[in-house]
């Protein structure tokens, strides 16, 4: 499964990058590696993009791009 | 490599949101300087303060960036300026990297990959007090395992540990440089991989053994490495053809290996280093296993603040409170401004005895900083509230919340409130664009953000709606005067949203857009920190559009005053005679189809120094000199105006609805395309914004004029 399916509260680890490469080299340098453990927050109003936990910091990030993390639970 | 270089001066590096500029602030006060690097639109900005014992030094405030690969423009700007720094341009004595304390594993990313540039690197550990007590971090081990000069525990919040910091900074400048070997484990595959690559940065770029195995490893993860080395020069070696076809090829050697072994090289260098900091991470006894289920100060707020409903509801109440200030506070020093304006005027007028000079000083140059500092008070007012926003981190929240809406009409969620600050004066707005961090949805947000109504169109929206609109009720309830002024602000809103998407499907800029953004916890905003920015931006408005705008007013009042003619001989106004009323008749023709005349062809030149401008070019035109009540003796001179031949009014509610049209699309303030100018490093995108601009509002005012001539409206 992608991030795009993790339910908002739920736990993950992600697993593989598919697609966008730009995309895969800002997230890993930003330690959102294969192996790391992140929380879905929330979705924004409008179904707009995603509020992550990871390491010690918030991100978001676009559901498109949220499609291209897989991850396991 | 050059390591030995006693620079008397420090660079600033450090991820968005680690307090950096804070930093910045805290240590050089408002002894700064900010410019452009040279073709950019990234900000330069220089600093400058003193050690204990008195002697200068210099800081450089980088761009906040995450780690030293090329992606962002802002991200180019550093990956460039430590290249030059390791091929010995210029390189600082000492690189300041700026570390979240409560963040340490992605902060402390970015200071590994300084740490092996061969450059003393000291640790501003910023946030301490955010930092719980049960904590304790092993800082010496930390030091001496990341193999840099030294960890300074700081606050700029609570502003303490800048004396400690620039002991650091002294030290580590006056104390010879100590090389370290490379500090990551690379296993027998990879070191054999990045070998050959190593040896060519070693032998034809003298780079130390860490450096080398760095760059080897940067250059195979990322293909944009490449590129940044393509003709540098450095050391009497220039890269040619023939060594970037060696590295390119050694390159794709690496990745084919790589590759053949299973291992992902787009991921190698983060892995690597990522594994490694944090193994250096639990050995100083910090906790790398974050509770991520946990929820944060930060994260409970935002149950409000971003929720579904009540956060848009709460941010469209802030922008409401916002606006009412700019509009309200701002009156009280606007009139200050002009009033002070106008005395500086009569002092001058009863100094110089009258002639070309007192005119010139008084009527263009003073006219003209009158016209700059006008706009002042607004960009103050505004300016400040964005940084307190910025800085408490409300405005990612905003961005989050609206991004959704923007991207369908190829905006940005950051773009939310550079567009809504147009409806006070488009100069902030475009100004406050910078947090953008998409050059192409910043550059669209430029482009579309004057057509949003600002105030200046206000006189003369109420001058043509006061004459020419009667004040009848339309479906019983609506005031047919404000529905017409509700109207104008409709129409060029939406047409600002429908042209974003146009804009966004033709133009190509390089850099895709990304909304991997960093949602900071909520902080409260050092004050001293927003002056000083608000300080910083308004000098930069004043000195920057300031030259621009006082010469085209300086033009401009040339156009207006000339030829000179002996005033006994005529009895009709100066300006009726003038080169700005020859090119009035000369544009009639062009500007007749849209109902207007030759004065208000004066007018639409006169108004390029500011919209409101038209209102007192009419008054000039039509010698009303009462000041207090000029607008109604306008409004009665305008309407009574008869065609010499015809006997017809000139001007009819047709023609001020077209006029209307015309200032709701029209190019006309010198100063926005001042600070477009200055905001996108070149003089293309103000010349396209007057040209698109001006057509649309032509084309919108024919088809309004010709379209009720039809209609039987005349």
């Amino acid at each position: 499964m992608t991030l795009f399916d993790l339910i908002d509260g739920e736990i993950a680890t992600v697993h593989s990058f598919t697609g966008d490469m730009e995309l895969e080299s800002r997230l890993v340098e930003m330690g959102i590696l294969p192996g790391i453990r992140i929380r879905r927050i929330k979705t924004a109003p409008m179904n707009g993009p995603i509020e992550l936990k990871v390491r010690d910091y918030h991100v978001s990030l676009r559901q498109d791009d949220a499609r291209n993390i897989l991850i396991q639970q | 490599m050059t390591t030995a270089v006693q620079s008397s001066w420090a660079a600033l590096v450090g991820n968005p949101n680690s307090g950096k500029t804070a930093i910045f602030n805290l240590l050089t006060g408002l002894n700064q300087k900010v410019s452009n690097y040279p073709g950019v639109t990234v900000e330069k900005k220089t600093g400058q303060t003193r050690f204990a014992d008195g002697s200068k030094f210099y800081l450089l405030d980088l761009p906040g960036t995450y780690s030293l690969t090329a992606q962002s423009m802002d991200e180019r700007i550093v990956t460039e300026q430590v290249l030059n720094w390791i091929h010995g341009h210029e390189p600082p004595g000492v690189i300041v990297s700026v570390v979240d304390a409560t963040n340490l594993s992605r902060n402390l990313y970015l200071t590994t990959q300084l740490a092996d540039l061969g450059i003393p690197v000291v640790v501003a550990l910023n946030m301490m007090d955010m930092v719980k007590d049960e904590i304790k971090i092993d800082l010496d081990k930390l030091t001496n395992d990341l193999g840099i000069a030294a960890i300074v525990p700081m606050s700029a919040i609570e502003k303490w540990g800048q004396k400690e910091l620039l002991e650091a900074v002294q030290k580590s400048i006056d104390t010879a440089f100590v090389e370290n070997p490379f500090p990551i484990f690379l296993n027998d595959n990879i070191s054999k991989v990045l070998n050959p690559l190593e040896e060519i940065f070693k032998s034809q770029l003298r780079y130390n053994e860490r450096l080398a195995k760095a760059q080897a490893l940067r250059l195979v993860t990322r293909q944009s490495t490449l590129e940044i080395y393509d003709e540098m020069s450095v050391n009497g070696f220039t890269a040619d053809e023939a060594f970037m076809n060696t590295l390119r090829d050694k390159r794709q050697a690496a990745v084919d290996l790589l590759e053949d072994t299973g291992i992902k090289h787009r991921i190698m260098e983060a892995t690597l280093r990522y594994e490694w900091l944090d193994s250096v991470l639990a050995a100083a006894k910090i906790n790398i296993d974050p509770q991520i289920a946990e929820a944060n100060y930060s994260e409970n707020l935002d149950r409000l603040l971003t929720h579904k409903w009540v956060g848009p509801a709460i941010f469209v109440l802030l922008l409401y409170f916002i606006f009412q200030s700019i509009f309200t506070w701002a009156t009280v020093p606007m009139d200050w401004i002009n009033r002070g304006v106008g005395w500086v005027g009569n002092q001058v007028l009863n100094m110089i005895s009258a002639g070309m000079l007192r005119d010139l000083i008084v009527e263009g140059i003073i006219a003209g900083v009158g016209a700059i500092l006008i706009f002042l008070p607004q960009i103050l007012i505004l300016m400040f509230f964005m940084t307190i926003l910025e800085d408490t981190g409300y405005m990612a929240r905003v961005a989050f919340m609206m991004d959704r809406f923007m991207t369908m009409v190829g905006l940005h969620g950051r773009s939310v409130l550079p567009l809504m600050s147009g409806y006070a004066c488009a100069i902030p707005g475009i100004m406050s664009t910078r947090t953008i961090d998409s050059w192409k949805e910043r550059l669209i947000t430029i482009l579309i953000l004057p057509l949003m109504s600002c105030s200046a169109r206000l006189p003369v929206y109420t001058l043509m709606i006061g004459a020419f609109i009667p004040a009848t009720k339309v479906f019983g309830v609506l005031n047919l005067q404000g529905l017409t002024l509700v109207v104008m602000y409709f129409l060029g809103t939406t047409t600002a949203f429908i042209l974003a998407k146009v804009f966004s499907l033709f133009i190509k800029v390089e850099g895709k857009s990304s909304f991997v953004m960093e949602l900071p916890p909520y902080r409260t905003p050092l004050w001293w920190s927003v002056f000083h920015q608000v300080y910083i931006r308004g000098k930069l408005f004043v000195v920057n559009a300031g030259k621009i705008i006082l010469t085209i007013s300086i033009i401009l009042w040339f156009l207006a005053s000339f030829p000179k003619v002996d005033e006994s001989t005529i009895n009709e106004n100066p300006i009726r005679t003038s080169y700005a009323s020859k090119i009035g008749h000369t544009i009639e023709p062009i500007i007749e189809p849209l109902g207007f005349d030759w004065k208000l062809g004066i007018g639409l030149i006169t108004s390029f120094a500011a919209r409101e401008v038209l209102v007192s070019t009419m008054a000039t035109i039509y010698n009303v000199e009462s000041e207090a009540d000029n607008v109604v003796q306008l409004k009665d001179a305008m309407k009574s105006d008869k065609h010499p031949q015809t006997g017809m009014p000139i001007y009819t509610p047709l023609v001020a609805i077209s006029l209307m049209v015309f200032f709701v699309f029209a190019a006309q303030c010198m100063a926005t395309f001042a600070i477009v100018r200055n905001e996108t490093n070149t003089w293309k995108w103000p010349l396209f914004m007057i040209i698109y601009m001006n057509g649309l509002a032509y084309g919108a005012s024919f088809i309004v004029y010709q379209g009720g001539l039809i209609l039987g409206f005349g």
